[in-house]
């Protein structure tokens, strides 16, 4: 006798406030899970980077060492060492337990506006408003990157790797990826300056979000556009999007203090998170659970698809 | 003002001036009187006006006009117009007993008492205070002198003074005593004179002197003599060649008879000498023997019986002898205490030893003299640098002076000696580094230089003819030409073009320096235009030749550390673009607005990844063979404003003259200028 298989449940979505961390970092211009979920990354406006606990809420330790606000930052894979940028045109390799900079890499023009681990952390690229994108060579003592990529005609606003690709927006309206094993560089034309890039889970599809209110999820091969989301609004901030951890829901930032979650098929709003007064401005979903974490202001906030117990949440 | 009289004035003024000096010198202090009026007017002071005062009015006579003068009181004498008083006199009847007797200041008046009289008064220590710094060398002759001096039994007094003054002293002189006096009771008599009588003579002065002692018996007691301290410091630097210290046991007596001390002995053996010749182990026989100890009357024994006798000639403890070497802890210098090894050495050397030194324990270090490397027979000083030639490539001349000059011409690649015979080109090799360009060529250039020097040489030892040196070791421009660019490895397209302006000169000089660069040496003639008269040849030829010289490869040892820029001078018309370029944008803005994502909207373009970024991706590189990363490059002329200012300007002629309305005509142009400006610009910013 076989046993019938469970009920498929519905996909939960991540919508209890389960605490909130006041960091105390100035603004949170950027939060990041690391590679396991189990840790937050906040990148604040005092130039530093903050490392949490998400389950406790509590600051296991200050990366302190650059000269400027922390833009965005990214975990290796191992949780050994982290990458961060910052409006002082460098990127920062940490190393998480010492706390000491391994190396300071200097080289663009401008502000550093997006940083990102590859897949096993030997290169770290960075996208920075002077239009360019470098690749960082971590293993050896080069301060010069790899490769410098500057085909953009304006700055990086956002950067994803992937195994092979590399996929950058640019505020000139673009969304290039550069396809490693075939030697080949696809440009999709937006036509407004696109603030949020990222890779779906399956590695099909890319979302960009741009300044015109909308979100595209457009078709790898073809560049062909397979869904728009509209309702949140979007004009002058560079909010952060994403998907959700089983590629069921595109989620995005707004300027009017929400978080809005869209069926991927059918693009209608499935929920409109309140958050709070101020601008959600980065976003960050779980790599494999429902939980989200947002930054609005100074304070970042946990979201959970399930209520913890009373005593817990009161943080 | 005439002439004579400013010389009479000035005369006069001199005069005056003479003699208010000569009134200045000779009164000290008190105003000259009179002549201080005199001294403004211009005659000159009679001699009766010339005349000093004191502050009494009192006319100075010049007594001790060295010392500022004094006068001589009042007339010469002390006293006033009044008369004379001394100043203790009291005339008073009841005072009469108590005349005190005059001293001789009463007869002084206050000149007497100044700076420069005959009895000033000055501010002077009393003698109780006063510390009278003790003359140094006086001190230091007294104490030489007592040092130097034997030691007689009276002498020993003088070991009981203090050298220094002490709270001893102070408790002395508060209880009457003097410096200079000696200590103890005070005796009724002179010291005695040392002088020893023997005999029955009365001592010559002592009759004499009892009456005059007599008056000095009565209640006089005179001090004691001092006596002069020694100083006790033991010398214990440096003395003369020679010296050895005293012998204890004689210098303290236990010698039969006196026996003077040699400090400073001529023998060498030392230790003989330090105990007055005598052993250890015979001392103290000696010592006890004929000293009063048991002397009879018959026996020979001569020594005084009235020599004291010490106590260090005495055992004091039982047993026998003390251990040792009998030197009480007496450790002389070591350089005069003798070991048997050293003993055994001065013997065994046999040359003279100085005085005073012994051989040394350990011998001289010997320095080790390398001698200078032996020189081959056929040795030059000179040094040429000489890299491998392969000796295909040369000119038959060339490799006969380069094997002349010991250059290596390689007939096989790798020498199979020791590392040590590889030179810089077969290291290169076995290193497997790429080679300069162009070096193994061009050092051709460099070795003519050297090589033709030694080539020279070694014809001239070959008594060959000068005249044929001569002509070899200057070539002719024609073949220096030839040996600059004969070379397969030069890069003619590199190289600096002269004839740009005229195509044709230009491609006729590249035909020649290609033939050149092949080797051939009538080149020159071969590329020249046989269409042009003889003269204009003739003028091309050396033109060609001077520019091959002047402009020679760029593969010569210094060119080749220099590269291109990448900056392209030469041609600003074009710059370096990407190869593919996107399609057009507003075609694709459209598209976006109708929301037909795809083909409009994508665009592909070959991408090449840096050769690293793949290694670290763990990604096959896509294009393993190219050379360039990022996309691929081209150039293309660039377009700038001003190419388009000249466009427009004839469009806007154009306009103008078929137009009628010039308002017109001026906004169409403009509209047209506009859109293909955007769009060149466009097209030209985004490269």
């Amino acid at each position: 006798m076989a046993f019938p298989q469970p009920k498929p449940q519905p996909p939960q979505l991540p919508r209890y406030l389960l605490r909130t961390v006041h960091s105390q970092q100035g603004a949170v211009r950027a939060v990041r899970f690391n590679v396991d979920g189990n840790y937050l990354l906040t990148c604040g406006s005092d130039k530093t980077l903050r490392l949490w606990s998400v389950g406790r809420g509590t600051l296991l330790k200050t990366y302190t060492g650059h000269g400027y606000e922390v833009l965005d930052a990214d975990g290796s894979y191992d949780n050994s060492q982290l990458c961060s940028c910052s409006s002082d045109k460098t990127v920062i390799l940490w190393d998480v337990a010492t706390g000491q900079v391994t190396r300071k890499l200097r080289g663009h023009a401008g502000k550093v506006n997006c940083v990102r681990f590859n897949e096993e952390a030997s290169v770290i690229l960075s996208g920075s408003i002077d239009g360019s994108v470098r690749c960082w060579d971590t293993r050896s003592r080069k301060m010069e990157p790899i490769q410098i990529l500057d085909e953009a005609r304006d700055g990086i606003s956002s950067l994803k790797v992937s195994e092979h690709e590399l996929l950058s927006g640019s505020v000139d309206g673009r969304v290039r990826r550069y396809d490693l094993r075939m030697g080949q560089l696809h440009v999709d034309f937006i036509n407004s300056p696109i603030t949020c890039v990222c890779f779906s889970q399956d590695g099909q599809c890319t979302l960009t979000s741009s300044l015109d209110s909308s979100v595209r999820l457009l078709d790898k091969n073809t560049g062909e556009m397979l869904g728009e989301y509209v309702g949140h609004q979007n004009k002058s901030y560079k909010l952060d999007c994403c998907l959700s951890n089983k590629d069921t829901h595109v989620l995005s930032c707004s300027e009017d203090g929400h978080v809005y979650y869209w069926d991927l098929v059918e693009g209608s709003i499935s929920l409109k998170l309140p958050v709070g007064k101020g601008v959600v401005q980065s976003l960050s979903f779980h790599p494999t659970e429902p939980c989200l974490l947002t930054a609005m202001e100074g304070s970042v906030q946990v979201w959970g698809a399930v209520p913890e117990v009373k005593e817990e949440a009161a943080d | 003002m005439h002439i004579c009289g400013l010389r009479e004035v000035i005369l006069q003024v001199l005069a005056v001036l003479l003699l208010f000096l000569q009134h200045k010198g000779g009164g000290s202090g008190p105003a000259a009187g009179a002549s201080m009026l005199w001294k403004l007017s211009k005659r000159p002071l009679p001699i009766q006006e010339q005349t000093v005062k004191d502050e009494k009015g009192r006319y100075m006579r010049f007594h001790g006009a060295f010392t500022g003068g004094f006068s001589a009181g009042y007339f010469n004498t002390v006293g006033s117009k009044e008369g004379w008083a001394p100043s203790t006199f009291v005339s008073s009847r009841q005072q009469k007993a108590e005349w005190q007797g005059s001293r001789p200041e009463d007869f002084m008046d206050e000149e007497d008492f100044s700076e420069h009289g005959i009895a000033p008064h000055e501010i002077t220590t009393t003698d109780d205070f006063v510390s009278r710094r003790r003359n140094p060398i006086s001190e230091k002759a007294q104490a030489i002198s007592s040092m130097q001096a034997s030691f007689p039994a009276d002498r020993l007094l003088d070991f009981l003074v203090p050298a220094r003054t002490s709270i001893g002293v102070e408790l002395l002189k508060k209880m009457g005593w003097k410096e200079g006096q000696g200590l103890g009771p005070r005796v009724r008599k002179r010291p005695k004179a040392e002088t020893r009588t023997y005999g029955c003579e009365i001592p010559p002065n002592s009759s004499e002197e009892s009456e005059e002692e007599d008056f000095h018996l009565e209640n006089v007691t005179f001090a004691p003599k001092d006596v002069m301290p020694v100083d006790f410091t033991v010398k214990d630097d440096v003395r003369g060649l020679g010296y050895q210290g005293l012998d204890p046991l004689q210098a303290l007596g236990g010698g039969s008879e006196p026996v003077h001390i040699n400090l400073f002995s001529a023998e060498s053996d030392r230790t003989s000498s330090l105990f007055g010749g005598r052993s250890a182990g015979q001392q103290r026989k000696r010592g006890v023997a004929g000293q009063a100890f048991g002397v009879g009357a018959l026996e020979d024994e001569d020594a005084d019986i009235y020599h004291r006798d010490t106590m260090s000639n005495y055992d004091s403890v039982l047993g026998g002898e003390e251990p040792g070497d009998g030197l009480y802890g007496w450790t002389a210098p070591q350089q005069y205490r003798r070991s048997q090894k050293d003993t055994m050495k001065d013997a065994s050397y046999l040359g003279k030893i100085l005085e005073g030194f012994t051989l040394a324990s350990k011998a001289a270090e010997t320095k080790t003299v390398f001698p200078p490397p032996v020189l081959p027979r056929d040795f030059k000083p000179v040094h040429y640098f000489r890299p491998v030639v392969d000796s295909s490539t040369v000119s038959p001349q060339l490799a006969k002076a380069l094997e002349m000059s010991h250059g290596q011409v390689s007939n096989q690649p790798l020498q199979q000696g020791s590392r040590h015979q590889l030179d810089s080109s077969q290291r290169r090799e076995l290193l497997g580094e790429s080679s300069i360009k162009g070096s193994a060529a061009a050092v051709i250039v460099f070795k003519l230089c050297t090589s033709g020097v030694a080539a020279a040489k070694l014809m001239a030892q070959r008594a060959q003819s000068r005249r044929l040196l001569s002509t070899e070791s200057v070539p002719s421009p024609e073949t220096e030409a030839f040996t600059a660019w004969n070379s397969p490895t030069i890069d003619i397209s590199s190289a600096f073009r002269p004839f740009e302006k005229n195509p044709h000169k230009q491609a006729r000089y590249e035909l020649y320096i290609s033939r050149l660069k092949q080797g051939e040496k009538d080149a020159l003639d071969q590329s020249l235009d046989p269409t042009m008269t003889e003269w204009e040849r003739g003028r091309e030829r050396d033109e060609f030749v001077r520019a091959a010289l002047l402009y020679k490869p760029r593969s010569s040892c210094l060119a080749s550390r220099f590269t291109r820029s990448q900056h392209d001078e030469d041609d600003p018309d074009s710059v370096e673009v990407t190869r593919d370029q996107e399609n057009n944008v507003d075609d694709k803005q459209s598209a976006v607005g109708m929301k037909m994502f795809g083909k409009l909207t994508r665009d592909t373009f070959e991408w090449h990844p840096d050769k690293l970024l793949c290694k670290r991706f763990n990604i096959p590189d896509p294009y393993p063979s190219s050379g360039i990363v990022g996309m691929p490059k081209v150039k293309k002329d660039k377009f700038s404003v001003f190419n388009f200012l000249t466009v427009t300007d004839t469009i806007l002629e154009e306009k103008s003259v078929s137009s009628t309305s010039t308002s017109q005509g001026r906004s169409l142009p403009s509209q047209a200028f506009l859109r293909l400006r955007n769009k060149h610009i466009k097209f030209w910013k985004s490269h």
